[in-house]
């Protein structure tokens, strides 16, 4: 005769068809669908229809919190989860463990490695000995820096600044407001407009003198970096930092209606695609004429002259443009969504 | 230096030179110029593999007037070549079935951007393929890792920023690792050209010299491309990640990025440390352990599923898996299995991903199972292409699929007995689980559809572009599947040159 079983589920059965169905709870499936079924994304609707749909997603919002208020409680008691809760206990711990050991088997590493600064070591071969000793000859540049990294090795720099713009178009996609001339701008654009005229400065005069007077100093540094980079310290990125940081000063003390009188969202991708073509297009040629032992029209120069060092200071200067807008749309994009 | 040797470098800078382009396009504009370059890429890909079948041996190609160890340089050989074939042609059908779909999911001014990202994309794989450098493989890498995270966040919509994030810290996990291994093999060796390394390595080796950092550096290297590319304990990024952005997001990233990765380390196993080293450190086991339990796993997680892209996101789990028991196995039998089985893959994932998003389409929207009955008779092309992908998954005969699991029991058949025992009981697990999830999704297609629901018909039709891409990724895949023969040559002649 069978057995009749009061507590059938708690049996192993169908606490295993319990833990395979996890994945799909009646929760889950619901947040599924509100998030599918609403309205299409590049479309903006008007004034009214969003108030209406916002009153709408704020009951909803409540509804679901206080579901999963309730679903909490009724999971959380410690009967239920005990397991869970050892289990993550259990986590944490290995967690610990498992990072101590990592940091200790690098510490390991670290003191396994060549001593450093000794001049037997691996590092110094002849790649580095041609680099300082041949540098200036051949590339022109007095900055062997430069010289390395734009002439001996360009092409990890041609992809070090498309790390820069790709980090910059990343930002305009998770960051930048739509615009769409044909609509009037949405309630949460107008309440972020607001929210940003209340934190602009207030016309703070000591700001702005003395921003008057450090900007053209700091954009002159910044300008001289650029140009000078295959002659001193310096070159496009720190140059293009200097620059971006200046612009980020003169932003600061006269605020967006100022700043947008020369510097606008046309003009930022204007200028680094021209500076990234540039590059890309430059080095494509010497690449081309370099691999195929071709004469190329790229000479050094007198190392020391300002026009020397082939390609050098004008992919500073590109490279400069791109660094500077990046640091320019990165501000002003985490600041307020726009330029 | 013939003419047609330059196709790397070209391959390269241009989808590179128009990327910047790209941004200041309208977004149809944007659309046209990046479908122009990504054919182009293909054209030249195409024209190069048949080059290359002509020549012996691999070249290497100076990038600038330097020679190797001072100037940058890439070097091409036959598997670069077909691999290279590949990825833009997955790129070029990924971008084609989902750009109605782009239009729909993004903000109009922010389409132009995602081309350059998928332009950039394609540069940097590559130049993955293509680099003979482990610094400029890095940074490529890098380009590759924020365009992908951008690629997901790009639906600005529910959870896709979650994945976003999520994909960001574990992929900058990875990236971390690889730097890390980076340095401090260049602190070891001096070099950062790899046939450079390879040399160096075999004097510290022979010397007995720097032992331990050296294993650090091949863990520290292997794991952090394990992690960026979903090897099984690190996967958990993967579900949300292919699950809510845009089909070809979705496609992208699971058939091309992760298969970056997967190919760099290929790489790296062969020209930067060498075989023979990789196999006296015991980190193929590793990655043969982590490959078995993520064959299973992967899959048993994707019957749990009850959204099909998330199913198919845990799919990828699985056959990552394989991939990398493949590249475990420590022959070369395996390495050209995990190598074929990143082709096969690849065709099959990105069309599953594409002709899901059709189906969701036609169902209103709803990835849900019992949403997505009768779909296949709704949107019949992605019906037909969904059925044809799931088998290849599943390994039906005359499918992609089908070789690329009768090579792994191939190369198994090499190992010792206990390995092959193994390999071969949780290849016939891992095929059962498959087929379960996989049938079960074709039969709800094809099922009479929820009573008393009425989906908008119009839906189903997606356009011209998208039943192409379809037709065309059905086609490649019925083909991959009947012509693998050439293919596992072509690959296998590769490998003897690749190191």
């Amino acid at each position: 005769m069978a057995r009749i079983r009061n507590n059938y589920e708690n049996t192993w059965w169908p606490r295993l068809l319990r833990w395979l169905e996890m994945g799909s709870s009646a929760l889950d499936d619901r947040l599924e669908e509100e998030m599918e079924e609403t309205h299409e994304g590049h479309l903006l609707p008007s004034a009214e229809e969003i108030a209406a749909q916002e009153a709408q997603r704020e009951a909803r919002i409540q509804q679901k919190l206080s579901d999963e208020l309730e679903m909490y409680a009724h999971a959380h008691q410690w009967s239920r989860t005990k397991g869970a809760r050892l289990a993550d206990w259990a986590y944490r711990i290995l967690a610990v463990v498992i990072c101590v050991s990592i940091i200790w088997v690098l510490l390991q590493t670290a003191s396994h490695l060549p001593s450093f600064g000794s001049p037997d070591n691996p590092a110094h071969n002849e790649v580095s000995r041609r680099y300082i000793e041949k540098g200036m000859e051949e590339t022109g540049a007095v900055n062997i820096v430069a010289g390395m990294i734009l002439d001996y090795r360009a092409f990890d720099t041609l992809g070090e600044s498309n790390v820069l713009f790709v980090a910059a178009c990343s930002v305009l996609i998770l960051l930048r407001m739509s615009s769409d001339k044909n609509h009037t701008s949405s309630v949460h654009q107008l309440e972020i407009e607001a929210d940003d005229r209340m934190y602009e400065p207030k016309n703070d005069l000591i700001l702005q003198r003395a921003t008057s007077m450090l900007v053209p100093l700091i954009l002159v540094f910044g300008v001289y970096g650029l140009f000078n980079g295959h002659l001193s310290p310096g070159g496009g990125f720190s140059g293009g930092a200097v620059m971006g940081a200046g612009m980020i000063l003169y932003l600061n003390a006269f605020g967006f209606k100022k700043a947008q009188r020369f510097f606008t969202f046309p003009v930022f991708k204007t200028i680094s695609a021209c500076a990234l073509t540039f590059y890309a297009v430059s080095k494509a040629y010497s690449f081309f004429t370099g691999a195929n032992h071709l004469p190329s029209f790229i000479t050094p120069g007198t190392p020391g002259n300002l026009f020397s060092a082939g390609l050098i200071p004008y992919l500073n200067i590109a490279v400069g443009m791109v660094v500077c807008c990046t640091m320019y749309a990165f501000y002003t994009h985490f600041r307020k969504g726009d330029m | 230096m013939e003419l047609w040797q330059s196709i790397p470098f070209a391959c390269i800078l241009l989808p590179l030179g128009s990327a910047a382009i790209t941004s200041v396009l309208s977004k149809r504009w944007a659309r046209y110029w990046t479908m122009f370059v990504l054919c182009c890429l293909v054209t030249l890909s195409a024209v190069f593999v048949v080059n290359m079948q002509g020549f012996s041996g691999s070249y290497t190609y100076m990038m600038g007037h330097y020679s190797a160890p001072w100037g940058n340089e890439i070097r091409a050989g036959l598997l670069e070549a077909v691999t290279a074939l590949f990825f833009s042609v997955i790129m070029l059908l990924s971008l084609m079935g989902g750009m109605k779909k782009i239009d729909e999911h993004l903000l109009s001014d922010k389409q132009s951007l995602y081309y350059v990202m998928l332009l950039l994309l394609s540069a940097a794989l590559m130049a993955q393929v293509y680099t003979n450098d482990l610094f400029t493989a890095y940074v490529f890498l890098e380009i590759m890792t924020l365009a992908a995270c951008s690629l997901i966040a790009a639906r600005n919509r529910g959870r896709t920023l979650v994945a976003a994030t999520r994909y960001m810290i574990m992929n900058l996990l990875g990236s971390g690792m690889f730097l890390l291994g980076i340095t401090l093999l260049y602190d070891l060796s001096g070099h950062l050209l790899m046939s450079n390394i390879k040399e160096a390595i075999a004097h510290i080796v022979t010397t007995g010299q720097y032992k331990m950092p050296l294993t650090v550096v091949i863990a520290l290297m292997s794991i952090g491309l394990g992690i960026k590319s979903a090897l099984f304990p690190f996967h958990t990024w993967v579900p949300d990640a292919y699950g809510y952005s845009t089909p070809t997001s979705s496609a992208v990233l699971s058939s091309l990025v992760s298969k970056g990765y997967i190919f760099m380390l290929i790489k790296i196993f062969h020209r930067v440390i060498g075989l023979d080293v990789i196999r006296s450190t015991g980190i193929l086991d590793v990655l043969f352990v982590f490959a078995l339990v993520g064959m299973i796993m992967g899959s048993v997680s994707a019957i749990r599923q009850n959204d099909v892209r998330r199913m198919i996101a845990f799919s990828s789990v699985a056959q990552i898996g394989y991939i990398f028991m493949g590249m475990g196995m420590g022959t070369q039998a395996g390495m050209a299995a995990a190598i074929f089985h990143i082709f096969a893959h690849g065709i099959s994932k990105a069309m599953l991903f594409l002709s899901a998003g059709g189906l969701a389409d036609a169902s209103g929207n709803h990835k849900q199972f019992r949403h997505l009955r009768g779909s296949g008779f709704r949107s019949p092309i992605a019906g037909v292409a969904f059925t044809i992908g799931a088998l290849s998954m599943v390994g039906f005969p005359f499918l992609s699929g089908f070789t690329s699991k009768l090579n792994f029991a191939t190369a198994a058949m090499e190992m010792s007995d206990l390995s092959m025992l193994l390999v071969l009981l949780v290849l016939i697990v891992s095929t059962f689980l498959n087929t379960v999830y996989f049938l079960k999704t074709v039969i709800t297609l094809y099922r009479k559809p929820l009573p008393g629901v009425h989906y908008p018909k119009e839906k189903g039709q997606r356009g011209f572009c998208f039943h192409a891409a379809l037709v065309l990724f059905s086609v490649a895949n019925i083909s991959l599947g009947l012509f693998s023969q050439s293919v596992m040559d072509a690959i296998s002649h590769g490998l003897a040159h690749f190191g």
